[in-house]
Formats: C-alpha cells, structure tokens, sequence
C-alpha cells in the first residue's frame, strides 16, 4: 500500500491501533458484570444479612475466604477501571488546553492506582486474625 | 418585512477578537438567508466576507450557524426564523474573516479515511455490477456535500479538533458498505483510532444539523459495528 499521507496530522490520523475498539468493548462489559456483581454484595450484605449485624467480624470472616478476596477484588479492579476510563472520556471532551489535560490525567491514573493499591493491600494482605 | 440581521464579524488586520454588527435589512418573508448576506454586502458593507457558490444547496460552501443552529444560509427561509436572525461562522475551525473559515483541518480528516474507490482485484471485462439493494445500503452517504455542518456542530470536535468528525466517518462509511470496495482496513486505521469513531457520544447534533437529512449518528454507530465485527 501507497503511503498517502503528506503531513504529519494526516499520518496521525491514518496511524492507529485498536486500543479504543478494546476500551470500548470492556465498557460494555465492564458494565454489565458490575451491575451483577453489586447486586449480588448488595443482595448478600444488606437483604441475606442484617445490615445492623454486621461488624468487624463479620467482614473479617468473609474476608478471610479466598472466594470473597476475589469477589471483591473483581468489584474492585473493574469498578476503579470502569470509573477511570469514563472520566478519561469526560477529560477528554472536556479540557481544551493539551498541558492540562496531561496533567489532569496523570493525577487521575495516579490516584486510580494508589485506591487499586490500598484496596488490595487490604483485601489480599491483611490478617484479620480469622483462625 | 423589516428584519434585524446580527452577524458576528471578525477582520483578521483590524480585530483581537470577533465583535457582533447589526444591519436593518428590508426583506420578504420567502428570502433566504444568503440573499439578506447579499443584500448587506452590496448594499450596506462591502467588506463583509462569506462564502458561497451555487446558492441552491448543493456545492455545500454556505454553512454558518443561524440563530444558533447549523444549516445552509441559501436553504433557510427569513419565514422560518422571524425577525431577528443571528449568523456566526461554523464552529471549530479557525475563522479567518467574518464568516469564512479555515477548512483545511475538516478536508484532512477527509483525505485521512481515502473517499475513494480501493479494489485492487482485475477489472471485469464490463463494470462492477451491484445489485439495487447493495447500491441502496450505503445511498445515505452519497448524499453528503462536505458542508461541514455536521462535523462543526460537534461538541467533541469543538474541544481540541482532534476528532475526526461525522462527515469523514459518514464519508467513510459511504466505501465501507460499497459492495465493490476492497478497502475496509486500510480505512479502519484512520476510523479505529483515539481520534476515530470511538470518540463520539451520540449527541445527535450532526444528524440535526445535516442540510442533507442524512442520519449521520446512525452512519456513525454502523461503522462503530463494522470495526467491531471485523475484529472479534
């Protein structure tokens, strides 16, 4: 194939991956499991239980089996990246001026990875001292 | 009829920044836009600046945005707006005098989806045939006259111009869905990209803006399907 583009805003209009097809499909589906996946905690926490019994050990027990550490791991991961995605979207439409724009983002991504952290140092390593 | 004509005017030696005129035109009721812009401009101000051909709709050079919407100035009757009427350039792109803008970036995204044929496959020994339901699939797009309406009444295209816009993916979408056409994945690059299809919000300002009554967002999420089947 020819190479057709002679400047470089028309190259990078023509270069491209399919990283936003990929984005957008986990949207969708993103999406979808999260609607499951909290009414399931919600159906669990505040309807099977009572929501003025739970307590510290309550959460502690629950926490201590490796299927819930999952379950909330998946809420989690997918709730922070569903979340930081969509503001990506909304930065994006948003703020004009391209310095700003970085660096609202870069504190974004930021500040999505520090909640990814404290979220699963919490979940995967905490002892709460359940025998 | 006396009609109130306000036209946000902008000369690129004399001007910081674009400051709104006022012209008192006598006008009838039928008129169009376009004759009020000629009747200020050979009868009032001969510097006012704007474009247009064929006055009739179809060469597509006359879109401004009137009393706050997109359309063509030579298809919008003074009967339709009432007395006072507004006209501004198009959004987006930069204004270079009065209602003239710079039209280069919207033809770039243009050029950037190839609107043109791609088959490499030898010829027939007649033409291509194509049956009159696979002509009719992508008949929408034909219509398009490159107006820029649609592409400059998009809030994503007004953040930073790095959308590449309703009329390029309607464009596109005119050889995607051609039976005779070859060239969905060289065009799939410059539609899958950040500044591809994926950026749009359907706010539907194209589809209300198109002169031409083309259902761009419909167009618009066609594509989204194709690049998405393509793929998975």
């Amino acid at each position: 194939m020819a190479i057709k583009s002679r400047r470089y805003e028309e190259a990078k209009l023509e270069a491209s991956t399919n990283l936003e097809l990929y984005w957008w499909v986990f949207m969708r589906i993103s999406g979808v499991v999260l609607v499951f996946l909290l009414i399931g905690h919600m159906w669990m926490n505040a309807i099977l239980t009572d929501l003025n019994t739970i307590n510290y050990d309550y959460v502690a027990k629950r926490l201590s089996q490796t299927t819930w550490k999952l379950y909330d791991l998946l809420i989690l991961a997918l709730g922070l990246l569903h979340g930081a995605n969509g503001l990506r979207y909304v930065l994006d439409d948003w703020i004009r001026d391209p310095m700003k724009r970085f660096w609202t983002k870069a504190v974004l991504y930021s500040l999505i990875a520090f909640l990814f952290l404290l979220g699963s140092l919490s979940l995967l390593n905490h002892d709460f001292g359940v025998k | 009829m006396q009609v109130t004509l306000k036209i946000l005017r902008f000369d690129p030696q004399k001007d910081q920044r674009p400051h709104w005129e006022t012209y008192q035109v006598e006008a009838e009721p039928w008129d169009r836009v376009l004759d009020l812009l000629h009747k200020v401009k050979w009868d009032q101000d001969g510097t006012l600046a704007f474009r247009r051909s064929c006055g009739h709709g179809i060469c597509g050079s006359d879109a401004m945005l009137i009393n706050g919407k997109n359309r063509l100035a030579c298809k919008t009757l003074v009967k339709d707006l009432g007395s006072v009427i507004t006209v501004e350039p198009i959004r987006g792109l930069p204004v270079e005098k009065d209602l003239i803008v710079d039209m280069e970036p919207f033809f770039a995204a243009y050029r950037a989806v190839k609107p043109y044929l791609i088959n490499d496959e030898p010829p027939p020994q007649r033409e291509r045939l194509q049956s009159p339901e696979e002509r009719e699939r992508f008949d929408q797009g034909t219509k398009c006259i490159l107006c820029a309406s649609c592409t400059t009444s998009c809030p994503v295209f007004w953040v930073n111009g790095t959308y590449i816009g309703p009329a390029a993916i309607v464009q596109a979408h005119r050889f995607l869905f051609d039976s005779r056409d070859r060239g969905k994945r060289e065009r799939f690059k410059a539609l899958g990209s950040g500044s591809g299809v994926w950026r749009c919000r359907t706010a539907y300002n194209c589809t209300e803006a198109c002169p031409r009554e083309i259902p761009v967002t419909q167009l618009i999420e066609e594509v989204k399907r194709a690049i998405l089947m393509d793929r998975f």
